[in-house]
């Protein structure tokens, strides 16, 4: 095993899959790439928790709090769409 | 209620702002042609929740021509004016999302010519800045060229999971703490593309057509800018040494 770096997974160092990782994610690898790559990630847990962590940083932006409109503006809005598209007086 | 002033007061609108727990900030599913007829029908409600679901979204694309959170919110206001009027006229050969987007994208191009924003998104120049080339991950975490295992990683050097993970209750509110600041820390166009991406969940081709992005460096402004944040949440783990090892 030492020598065999062509064995399926050994072909990709880690420090090239962590800046492969997000071309992973978004489904941009070509098919040979891919498959080393999770050839990879089964072999080393390094990799695997690397990939795994990333996923989690990703779920985890999906619940920053974010900006919006103020719910004053948010009304006034929504009195404008009243104003145009009410059902007993059809807007212009 | 007076009509004309509720037709002209939101662009005039004093507006608080205010961090939101938006329950919706994921895009809307798929059911657009009920979407457009109910609110064609006047169903307020279902306006009222795209306007609550969409404008956290659409404040941050006018963000990337705009840079006064005022003239963001008068865009966002404008695209929905916009919206209301031309509702009608919409004939559905995009989604309805993707429509708004446009109006929304082309106002706040407009805008952002006319305020002559020092850097706007859109003219990059071809050259990387420092902070988008080189490694996202220190070498030093890497076995040298001339090791046995050449470019992986060293014993100290392996990412250790993190337990526990940075959704549990424990941890999650300051985990989420540290990711907002943190975003805020990173270089302006890696934090519009992951804001967009991750907190707001828009796709990669919305991405790019608001930003005025090739795929390839929406794609590169995301990795380093994901990769800092997975780096700023280890760094928390290490740090409180919330780990296995």
């Amino acid at each position: 095993m030492t020598e065999d770096t062509r064995r399926p997974g050994m072909t990709i160092s880690c420090q090239e899959v962590v800046e492969l990782v997000t071309d992973y994610l978004e489904g941009e690898l070509d098919d040979a790439t891919r498959a080393e790559l999770e050839a990879h990630l089964a072999l080393c847990p390094g990799c695997d928790t690397y990939v795994e962590q990333m996923r989690q940083t990703i779920e985890e932006l999906g619940h920053v709090p974010v900006d919006t409109l103020s719910e004053q503006a948010q009304e006034d809005l929504v009195a404008a769409f009243r104003t145009f598209h009410s059902p007993r007086s059809p807007g212009t | 209620m007076q009509p004309d002033s509720a037709v002209s007061v939101p662009t005039e609108s004093p507006v608080v702002r205010g961090e939101a727990d938006v329950p919706a900030q994921r895009p809307a599913g798929p059911e657009d042609g009920e979407l457009v007829a109910r609110l064609r029908q006047g169903d307020e409600a279902a306006f009222a929740r795209i306007v609550t679901s969409w404008s956290p979204m659409m404040l941050r694309v006018a963000r990337g021509h705009v840079s006064t959170d005022a003239s963001c919110e008068e865009i966002v206001q404008e695209t929905w004016m916009a919206v209301i009027r031309g509702l009608d006229r919409f004939e559905g050969r995009s989604s309805l999302r993707t429509w708004v987007f446009r109006i929304l994208t082309n106002l706040a191009k407009t805008r952002g010519v006319r305020e002559a924003r020092s850097v706007p998104m859109s003219s990059m120049s071809p050259f990387a800045p420092a902070d988008e080339a080189g490694p996202t991950v220190d070498p030093d975490r890497f076995r040298p060229a001339d090791d046995r295992y050449p470019h992986n990683w060293t014993p100290v050097g392996a990412p250790v999971q993190w337990q526990p993970g940075p959704e549990q209750a424990a941890v999650a509110g300051e985990t989420r703490r540290l990711l907002g600041t943190a975003l805020q820390d990173l270089p302006e166009r890696q934090r519009a593309v992951v804001t967009l991406r991750d907190v707001h969940g828009l796709s990669s081709d919305e991405v790019c057509a608001a930003l005025d992005l090739s795929a390839a460096n929406q794609r590169v402004l995301l990795h380093r800018g994901r990769a800092r944040l997975r780096a700023v949440l280890e760094e928390y783990y290490r740090a409180t040494g919330k780990v296995t090892s």
